[in-house]
């Protein structure tokens, strides 16, 4: 079973790829996490204007990429777009991807930050002289951030994994080095030990997240 | 040929979408089947594990806290891929469907089990005191009056969290499973036309749309109330 899963011989002949793995999808990480988040501020803003006409085009702008799985938008720019000319490689196609999909998640959770600062709070911003924007930056998104920091911090962790998906793409990616190491040593050892690595990086957000919700509900 | 006719042959081409549309149906069938057993083992799987922690037995809640963090840690497809390609190893050759299948219900499995006990937390101490005050017995009070009040409080979260899962449905394509994506795939690389992909994509539009915009009306029907 260990000679399987865990031999360590294949772990020491295929550290040096899984390695260059994890370093890639941590810079992946520090790309789409802060994409998503300026994709979800762009939304959320947007939201803030009342016109119906606005609200509308959001609603179906979110819901059009929450029904759409990452996974096809990914293959859709990245296998598709080179019919028309433009060869992307995976890695802007991922960051094109994430900055869709999760800025989706990134603006419902915004928004809804949003909502729950008080009205009051941006007219008396507004009424000491701040522009609209200026009120929204330095008054309302605050406090609407602070509001639903463990939201974002789960739809964070959620990009984290949702980077595993770059190997599909050939971007290489934690996952797509161990498999690349194990179709090298004709073993599964390279798998587990990326499994074992992602999950020694999120395990703690993880708890994290826990210990938040827990202490939400016990507020309520 | 103008820019605009070039773009529709290439990408919404009619002969080549009325070619493959066959698979690609077949496809949504294998995608349909796939979430449904995901949604039901997940979610039931869930509230077990959810049920079996409240019995307060130490250990057991040790192990079924390690599991959950295991599968909230891990990114869905590293375990399909663990499962598929690892237990061949042992013998064990589970096709992609069982891997797809069982990765995406352990990984709801999990998110539920939290939410389901998040849910069962919440309801307060003293519905519990009183309900067994009167006689009920631990598992009359748990399934009578604690479970009613905890379920509907789960409803928003859990919906959010299964559509997002069963959207994974799509990782399946990456270990031969057949569903839209994998048959759309495969229809381009043998069509050398991305319009078999523009109707899968279309196809994935026509199925989720309606649960993602039901799952909005859920969560302000049952909303939180703060």
């Amino acid at each position: 079973m260990i000679q399987t899963f865990f031999n360590p011989e294949i772990i020491a002949a295929s550290w040096p790829i899984v390695l260059a793995g994890l370093r890639n999808t941590v810079l992946l990480s520090l790309l789409v996490v802060p994409l998503g988040l300026i994709g979800g501020l762009i939304l959320a803003l947007l939201a803030t204007v009342k016109a119906p006409a606005v609200r509308w085009a959001l609603m179906a702008w979110v819901d059009f990429f929450r029904a759409f799985p990452p996974l096809v938008l990914l293959i859709l720019l990245f296998a598709g777009l080179p019919f028309a000319g433009l060869e992307l490689g995976g890695f802007v196609c991922v960051a094109i991807a994430f900055f869709l999909n999760t800025g989706a998640y990134y603006g419902e959770i915004l928004r809804a930050g949003i909502d729950s600062v008080p009205a009051g709070q941006l007219e008396a911003a507004r009424s000491t002289g701040l522009s609209r924007l200026q009120a929204l930056t330095w008054v309302v998104l605050p406090q609407a951030v602070r509001n639903v920091l463990p939201d974002l911090l789960s739809n964070t962790l959620e990009v984290v994994k949702l980077t595993a998906l770059g190997s599909v793409v050939a971007a290489p990616e934690l996952l797509y080095q161990a498999r690349q190491a194990q179709s090298l040593t004709y073993s599964p050892t390279p798998i587990v030990v990326a499994a074992i690595i992602y999950f020694l990086m999120l395990w703690p957000v993880v708890r994290l997240l826990s210990r938040l919700e827990n202490r939400a509900l016990a507020a309520r | 040929m103008s820019n605009w006719t070039r773009f529709v042959e290439t990408f919404l081409n009619t002969t080549v979408m009325r070619r493959y549309l066959p698979d690609i149906l077949a496809g949504v069938a294998v995608t349909i089947e796939l979430a449904l057993l995901v949604v039901v083992t997940g979610i039931a799987a869930g509230l077990a594990l959810a049920l079996l922690r409240s019995l307060g037995i130490r250990p057991l809640n040790w192990l079924i806290v390690g599991v959950v963090d295991l599968f909230r840690s891990l990114p869905p497809l590293v375990v399909i891929v663990l499962i598929y390609f690892g237990l061949p190893s042992v013998d064990l050759s589970p096709s992609g469907f069982v891997s797809t299948w069982l990765s995406l219900a352990l990984v709801l499995m999990a998110f539920a089990e939290e939410i389901f006990w998040a849910g069962i937390t919440s309801v307060a101490k003293g519905q519990w005191e009183a309900a067994r005050s009167t006689g009920l017995s631990f598992g009359q009070a748990l399934v009578s009056v604690v479970l009613p009040q905890a379920l509907r409080l789960t409803i928003p979260p859990l919906t959010n969290r299964t559509i997002a899962i069963t959207k994974g449905t799509a990782l399946g394509s990456v270990v031969a499973v057949t569903e839209i994506l994998g048959q759309a795939s495969s229809a381009m690389s043998n069509s050398y036309n991305p319009s078999p992909l523009m109707l899968g994509a279309a196809a994935y539009l026509v199925l989720f749309f309606p649960v993602v915009v039901a799952g909005r009306w859920v969560e302000t029907r049952f909303a939180w109330k703060r």
